[in-house]
This record gives structure tokens, sequence and C-alpha cells, in this order.
């Protein structure tokens, strides 16, 4: 009993240091999400902007968006903590690596996912879809941002150190996110929670794993 | 039986291996060599010309052992890099990078072979077929697994990290393939038809057989010349630490 409140606390204070250092570097935040709304708003002008054709790509736009937007400057998530040295600590505290893994999962989807999916219904609305459609679109990204999150800490910790590891980093993760991207786009919620499911169980362990490697 | 078993574990030693492998490698080479020759004297020569697609059709000879070395290799890929991992087989972890290169070329020509059948016979050079599409997923497998494992000094944490990405690939295969199933029937009406409907001529058969077996010998022969190579690379750097 005594041990799982530890870990409880311990956990709480990973996700509150995790988004405190996040926040007094938010510059970083505001320009992936900005990034995202102009990935997203270049397409209309590099295609016709046709209302039928706008609509029917919507789904593929927003979740290629958020997968760059998600990608983009990921490699920080370890590489910070790494760079002085309080990587190490994290790995010495006193619970399994994973969940130290899923703690900083879960401040990264705090603070960088749910931005991201607040703000695709506006850009739904940018492609003159639906309410329904709206609403299916940010329910698939809001379970389906946490699968990409989740693969690009893989990505993340294998790469730690490495010059130009971001760019490996991402072509790694990239065909490993095809499933939820897949579903999501196609608008198929059950699957894309299906596909959350498995991959909380296997990618917080994984990337554990690969962050021992890195450090070794 | 026992002598047998410690022989076997000896050869996880490269000091042992090495040898081995350099005189194993004109044994699969040569036939691999001769089976090409028959292979395509049939193929070309024996083969009757397929009464629908004529004389295209030949491109299957090379289109379809590679596609199936192309994914054979990745799953042999897996499970060396795994063990290397796992029981820290340094030869084991070598073997898993010689494969990789094979393997996606192996895939590379089957997806261009594919292409340049496709354009005659289909009259599209490329379709998003699930079949296709999940052939160049696992070419983009093999590239995160080969440039990861360039891109890390280290030979043993490259070992390490190829083993891990190329494990959590072989977990996501059959989710891949699954989704890309299912993303075709949801985007596409009708289906390509890969298997002919005429049964295969008996010629065509041999021909079939006899480049696949080249194909697989080819790859033995190839994988250890390059394991051959790694270890060479590898032993030395050990020497001069």
């Amino acid at each position: 009993m005594k041990a799982t409140s530890a870990h409880g606390v311990i956990f709480r204070w990973l996700i509150w240091r995790e988004i405190l250092l996040s926040w007094r570097r938010r510059a970083d935040l505001f320009s992936t999400l900005a990034f995202f709304i102009v990935i997203v708003s270049l397409f209309p002008l590099s295609v016709d902007p046709d209302a039928r054709l706008l609509r029917s790509i919507a789904g593929g736009v927003l979740w290629v968006s958020a997968l760059l937007s998600t990608m983009l400057g990921f490699h920080r998530m370890f590489s910070q903590d790494f760079a002085d040295g309080s990587l190490d600590q994290l790995i010495l505290l006193p619970q399994p690596l994973f969940l130290t893994v899923i703690g900083k999962v879960a401040a990264q989807f705090l603070l960088l996912g749910v931005p991201l999916v607040l703000i695709s219904p506006l850009l739904g609305l940018q492609y003159g879809l639906t309410s329904t459609a709206t609403l299916q679109l940010a329910s698939t990204l809001l379970l389906g941002v946490p699968v990409l999150i989740l693969l690009n800490a893989i990505g993340a910790a294998l790469t730690l150190g490495i010059h130009g590891g971001g760019l490996v980093a991402a072509l790694i993760v990239l065909p490993l996110c095809i499933p939820a991207l897949v579903f999501g786009a196609g608008g198929n919620i059950s699957l894309v929670g299906a596909v959350f499911a498995l991959t909380l169980a296997f990618a917080p362990p994984a990337t554990a794993a690969a962050l021992r490697i890195s450090l070794e | 039986m026992k002598r047998k078993l410690r022989n076997w574990y000896t050869y996880a030693s490269p000091v042992t291996l090495y040898p081995l492998v350099n005189r194993l490698i004109p044994w699969f080479a040569i036939p691999s060599a001769i089976l090409f020759a028959a292979g395509l004297y049939v193929g070309f020569v024996v083969a009757p010309t397929d009464f629908q697609q004529g004389e295209v059709y030949r491109v299957l000879f090379i289109h379809v052992p590679a596609a199936w070395m192309g994914m054979l290799l990745y799953v042999l890929m897996s499970v060396y890099a795994s063990l290397g991992w796992a029981y820290n087989i340094r030869v084991s972890s070598m073997m898993a990078s010689a494969l990789s290169m094979t393997g996606a070329m192996f895939t590379l020509i089957s997806l261009v072979t594919g292409s340049l059948w496709g354009r005659p016979a289909w009259g599209t050079w490329w379709v998003w077929d699930a079949r296709m599409t999940s052939t160049l997923i696992l070419l983009f497998l093999y590239i995160g697994f080969i440039v990861l494992q360039m891109s890390i000094d280290d030979p043993r944490r490259a070992d390490r990290a190829g083993a891990l990405v190329a494990a959590v690939g072989l977990i996501n295969v059959p989710i891949i393939y699954m989704s890309v199933q299912w993303w075709n029937t949801l985007h596409q009406g009708a289906t390509i038809r890969i298997v002919q409907q005429s049964t295969i001529a008996p010629p065509m058969l041999t021909a079939l057989l006899l480049m696949v077996a080249a194909c697989w010998l080819y790859s033995v022969a190839v994988v250890l010349a390059r394991l051959s190579c790694i270890m060479t690379e590898r032993e030395h750097f050990q020497v001069a630490e």
C-alpha cells in the first residue's frame, strides 16, 4: 500500500515537473501548435479550394499534419533531460522505468495533444466539415494523438544523443504510425481506441528498453 | 549429441565462425549462379508465351521470388537481431545487419518489377493495392532499421537499438497489414486479381521454382559474404581498442 502511494506521488511529481519545464519554454509549444495550423492551412492553397474536394481530404490532412507536428521537435522529450543529467536520475527512481515514460508521455499529451485536439474543430471549419464530421475527427484525434506521442517516445529514446537523431527517429516512427493514421483518418473511433490500447501496452516498455540501450 | 551441441555453440564466436563462413560462401554462390542460369533459360526460352499477357508476364520469374525473399528476410532479420539482443551474441546481431541490406534490396526489386509489370498488364505504374502498399511499408521498415544502425557509431548500441526497432516492427507488421487491407477495401471498389485465371503451365512453374531456389541460395551467399565483411571490420576495431 505504501509503495503504491509512493509511486503515485512520484508519478504526479513527474507530470508536474514536465509541465513546469515545458511551460518555461512555451515558445516550443506555441510553435508546434502554429506549425499544425499553418500546415493545415497550406493544403487548400496548394490544391483546388473546391469545397467537395476539401471535405473529402480534411480527415487525412488533419491527421498527417498532427503526425508531423507531434514529430517536430519531439526528440527534445528526452534529450534535454539527457543533456543536464536528470535522465540518469529519472532512471534511478524507485519505480519501473515504463511508469516514468508513461508520466512523461501523459505530460506531453496534456501540453501538446490537448491544444491540438481543441484547435482541430476550428480547422475543420476551414474545410467546410459538418458538425458531426468535426466531432468525429476531434474524437479520433483525442484517441490518436496519444498513440502518436507514445510511438514518438520510442524513436526519441532510441536516437538519444545521436547526431541528426530527429530525422532518424521520424524515419523509424512514421511507418509505425500507419495503422493509427488509416483508422483515424477513416473515422473509425473504435479501431483507433484498439490501436491506442495496444500501443499503451507495448510502447512504454519498449521506450524504457530503448532508454537503457541508449544510456549504457 | 552432447558433442554436436557444443560444436554448434562454438560458432557463436566470430573467431571460429569467420573461417567457416568464408568456406561456406562458394558452396552457396556457385549453385545459385547455376540455378539462376537454368531458371532464366527455362523462363525466357522454354516457357510458352502467356495467351493473355504476352511476353511481359515473364517478369513474374524475378518478381515473385523477390517479394518472398523481402518478407522472409525481414522475419529472419528480426529473429537474429532479437537473439543477439537477448543472449548478447554479437554474431547474431551482425547477421541481422547483414540480412537487412539484402532484404531491402529484394523488397525494392519486387516493387520495381511489380511496377514495370503493372504498366502493360494493368495500364498503370502504381496502384494503391493492399499488397503493393504493404510491400512499400515493409521497405520503409527496412530503411528505418538500416538508417538507425548507420547513424549510431557504437556497434553494440547499434545492434541493440536495431533489434528493438526490428522487434517493434515485427509486432506491427500484422497490424499494418490489417489496416492497409481495411483501408483498401474502404477506398477501392474492385481489387486487382494478381493470380492468373488459367492454371500455370508446367515450364512456367519449373522456371519459377528454379528462380526461387536461386534467390534463396543467392541470399545465403551474399548475406554470408556481408557477414564476413562485418566481422572483419568489427573485430578489427576491437583489436585496435
